[in-house]
């Protein structure tokens, strides 16, 4: 298989991240539509990398967004290796001024966010997506082909950097839920 | 046979549905379209049925209600006039910190528009209030009423999305 990464590896950022606090709803933040960035501006580098590391220590975690981290930029990572719903799956990987591009295959899922901890609702995404964005640190273009689950996560983060959440897409007046399990 | 709304609501509890249900069952009264569903630690009945005259139904339901756990009502109605919506329906999401007010204002601009909600929900978790509604609007008017929806919600610093719901069939 090719690699639409193009080589890219997390070392590309650099040293590790720091963890940083996620901030929840109703905090502004959320809701602001993120700016594009300079995939090679240090600062951009550094903040991937902190979502990264952010990432790593929040249990269940797939993908977290910049503005989750109180920056309203088009930043994000992502990392479905360990979910069992991933089929096509690129490993760890943040990208920059990310858009969906194509989508098809419409399927109804069942969504979490840290930012809004005690929530979850049903909502129809596309299973299969072509992304286009550009890598923090090589500053390369990239177009991603995937499907199931990280097409999920990926739709997902690209909201978050758009000011939008789940809740902006529930399926209906009966599609969200009290959150029954904590990861 | 009287058409009724029958309202249950209180502490939540297992059972209450089946005592309920079963209380109605032995007067003859056949449910019809239901919602039931647990609030913040209630329990929460709302129901259509046909069956005996209101009085009765109340005296059915009085041993459930003697206890205090339980407040039950009982109206009769008019059976619906069948009068299709001609309206299109949507979905509306709005979300933010939870203040007095935020349900009056935005259904308002849904009723000036002649939206008519079908289905609505809310949810309080933690600071964050949610309402979800289904509406049903006139044709042509989802940009307008969206304009309205966002100059309101920005007054009470919330957020909100209008989008035409899906309506393709298996």
């Amino acid at each position: 298989m090719s690699d639409p990464l193009g080589g890219w590896t997390l070392e590309a950022l650099g040293e590790p991240g720091d963890v940083l606090p996620v901030v929840a709803a109703p905090d502004a933040v959320l809701s602001r539509a993120g700016a594009e960035v300079d995939p090679t501006d240090p600062k951009v580098i550094r903040l991937a990398a902190d979502l990264i590391a952010t990432m790593r220590v929040s249990p269940g975690c797939v993908g977290l967004a910049a503005p989750q981290v109180g920056v309203p930029a088009q930043v994000f990572c992502v990392d479905v290796v360990e979910h069992p719903k991933t089929t096509t799956v690129h490993g760890t990987f943040a990208l920059c001024n990310a858009k969906v591009v194509e989508a098809s295959r419409w399927r109804p899922g069942r969504e979490g966010c840290m930012s809004v901890p005690d929530l979850t609702g049903d909502v129809k995404r596309a299973s299969r997506v072509v992304v286009e964005a550009v890598l923090p640190g090589t500053g390369a273009s990239v177009r991603l082909t995937t499907d199931a689950f990280e097409a999920r996560a990926l739709q997902h983060e690209i909201d978050h950097c758009a000011g939008l959440l789940f809740l902006d897409r529930v399926a209906g007046a009966h599609a969200v839920y009290q959150r029954k399990v904590y990861l | 046979m009287s058409e009724l709304a029958i309202t249950v609501i209180g502490h939540d509890r297992p059972g209450i549905v089946a005592d309920v249900a079963e209380a109605l069952a032995k007067l003859g009264a056949n449910l019809t379209d239901s919602t039931m569903t647990r609030l913040r630690g209630h329990f929460a009945m709302t129901l259509i049925c046909n069956g005996p005259a209101p009085p009765e139904v109340e005296a059915a339901l009085e041993p459930l209600a003697a206890t205090g756990q339980l407040l039950a009502t009982v109206r009769e109605v008019r059976p619906e006039t069948g009068a299709a919506s001609a309206g299109v329906p949507h979905l509306m999401s709005v979300h933010g910190a939870d203040r007095l007010g935020i349900v009056a204002a935005v259904t308002r601009v849904l009723a000036e528009a002649g939206g008519n909600i079908t289905d609505l929900t809310t949810r309080l978790a933690g600071p964050l209030y949610v309402l979800i509604a289904e509406v049903d609007l006139p044709p042509g008017s989802t940009e307008a009423v969206a304009a309205r929806l966002n100059e309101v919600a920005a007054g009470l610093d919330v957020d909100v999305t209008l989008r035409p719901a899906e309506t393709d069939l298996l």
